[in-house]
């Protein structure tokens, strides 16, 4: 495996419909694609850190979102190509706590502190 | 780098260490401020110990497993004087291992200064027994056990950081030495991958039996292994997490799970279940932090752990060097007082993963030759222990029998 640093993402299996950042970028930016499938290019549809997963493909509410070939979750509405698929988007088939964290730090946001 | 040999201590008991340190195990809270001041100065002196004043078997098995590590050439075992746990007993345990080994209870001997200066004493004796006992010997990567274990993980530890280790694991694997994985709770959503893993029908059933425990715990506690920070990292639920984490493991045949303070039978790739059994009392969290796995780890026999942290950790770790590794460039920068490897540079395409794993065995041989791993260096020697049960059905059947 090896990539590109500047504005590239990485698919890690052919199957799958998310890649990861391997660099912060901008909305509007021109990412390339790079992994097992070959390179490709896709416009991000807003600013996605780095770590973070861009939907590749349109995916449908109730859909699998896979990565690695395996479903790391469930899309909770439908998501463009382009768009960041995170906490917001896609809960996990497992975690009841899923879907509950705030998008940005992760933080909880079910518990009283007072 | 297959032939590579460097120089051990080898024990009486067999087993082969890259270190000859010397422990000091308070049995209660209340003596762990003297153990602490007991082994203050002193060079390679580590502390580990038991906070609680009633027993419980499965910290006595750990405290056992690391007073017998074989990077452990004495130990001085200091007690209250009220508690459960007896400190005479662990020494007798460790003098029955071939290792020097001294006890007392603080309050048969004074106060707080009196009893450091007895510790002193007892240590010094304790290191020239320990120095004159250590043979040295030439070891292999045969000889070794290593252990790996993640935390603070976040998009780039699947990509990069757990992928360069389970690589260096299948090199290791086929040069004759022993590697242990853990975290299963960072394994669910894995369970016909694990199993499609197992180089028996015995570590087949094992390894399922391991997952659904592990599954059936996050369920009845409602918490899987995934925390704030892993989200923010770009993790976005556990079955990503464990994924990543589960890349760990590299490619080779599982050979069967150990339960913690267990050592693996043989050579080959191990899974440990540090997930509790259950019991009346309930016993127990599973990975409350990086460092309780780690010792897990260590305990198994582990003379070096493995950490990826993606985001960054600040840890180190008692009796067994801990060399931390991370696939985050910018985690590396802004840390690289404490991290040990790059793995990022796999994802900017400056090496490959097969170059990264070599590289990696070869830092490993470096510390076992006695270059002090960054925690090492820095002084880190964290250590964990809380109250947990595990089943242990050999020694049950022991004691039937």
């Amino acid at each position: 495996m090896s990539a590109q640093s500047a504005s590239s993402a990485f698919q890690v299996q052919v199957s799958d419909n998310v890649a990861t950042l391997l660099s912060e970028v901008p909305a509007g930016a021109l990412l390339t694609i790079v992994g097992p499938a070959g390179k490709c290019e896709l416009a991000t549809r807003e600013k996605i850190a780095m770590g973070h997963k861009i939907a590749l493909t349109p995916i449908g509410a109730g859909q699998p979102i896979t990565k690695f070939g395996i479903v790391i979750g469930v899309a909770m509405r439908s998501i463009e190509p382009g768009e960041w698929v995170h906490l917001h988007n896609c809960r996990s088939q497992l975690d009841e706590r899923s879907g509950s964290f705030d998008v940005h730090t992760g933080a909880p946001r079910d518990n009283a502190y007072g | 780098m297959d032939n590579r040999s460097w120089t051990g201590y080898l024990r009486k008991d067999g087993r082969k260490g890259i270190r000859n340190h010397l422990l000091v195990v308070y049995t209660v809270e209340c003596a762990s401020f003297v153990a602490q001041e007991i082994a203050k100065g002193e060079p390679d002196v580590h502390v580990i110990g038991f906070p609680g004043c009633y027993d419980n078997d499965y910290a006595i098995r750990l405290m056992l497993a690391l007073a017998t590590h074989p990077n452990v050439g004495g130990v001085l075992c200091v007690g209250l004087g009220c508690e459960y746990t007896q400190p005479h007993r662990i020494a007798e345990a460790v003098r029955q291992s071939g290792r020097p080994a001294e006890s007392f209870f603080i309050q048969e001997n004074g106060g707080t200064l009196s009893s450091v200066a007895l510790g002193k004493e007892h240590l010094a004796s304790l290191r020239s027994r320990a120095d004159h006992d250590a043979v040295k010997v030439p070891m292999t990567w045969a000889d070794l056990v290593i252990g790996a274990e993640c935390g603070g993980s976040d998009g780039t530890s699947g990509l990069a950081g757990n992928p360069v280790v389970g690589r260096a694991y299948d090199r290791l694997v086929e040069r004759g030495g022993t590697a242990i994985f853990e975290e299963t709770v960072e394994m669910i959503g894995l369970r016909d991958l694990m199993i499609a893993r197992a180089a028996s029908p015995e570590a087949s059933r094992q390894l399922a039996a391991t997952y659904d425990k592990a599954l059936n715990y996050c369920k009845a506690v409602q918490q899987y292994s995934v925390a704030p920070g892993n989200f923010a990292g770009g993790l976005t639920t556990i079955e990503e997490k464990s994924m990543g984490a589960f890349a760990k493991g590299g490619s080779k045949p599982i050979e069967g799970v150990i339960r913690v303070s267990e050592r693996p039978p043989h050579p080959g790739l191990w899974i440990l279940d540090s997930v509790p059994d259950t019991h009346f009392m309930q016993f127990g969290y599973t990975n409350p932090n990086d460092t309780e796995g780690i010792m897990d780890l260590i305990a198994a026999g582990s003379q070096i752990v493995l950490f990826v942290t993606g985001r960054g950790s600040v840890i180190g770790s008692a009796v067994a060097p801990l060399i931390k590794i991370t696939g985050n460039e910018r985690t590396y920068r802004n840390m690289t007082e404490d991290m040990d490897f790059n793995a990022g540079r796999v994802l900017s395409g400056e090496v490959t993963m097969d170059e990264a794993a070599e590289e990696l065995l070869d830092l490993i041989a470096c510390v076992a030759e006695g270059r002090p791993s960054k925690p090492e260096k820095l002084g880190h020697r964290e250590f964990f222990l809380m109250y947990k049960h595990q089943d242990v059905p050999s020694l049950e059947a022991g004691c039937h029998a």
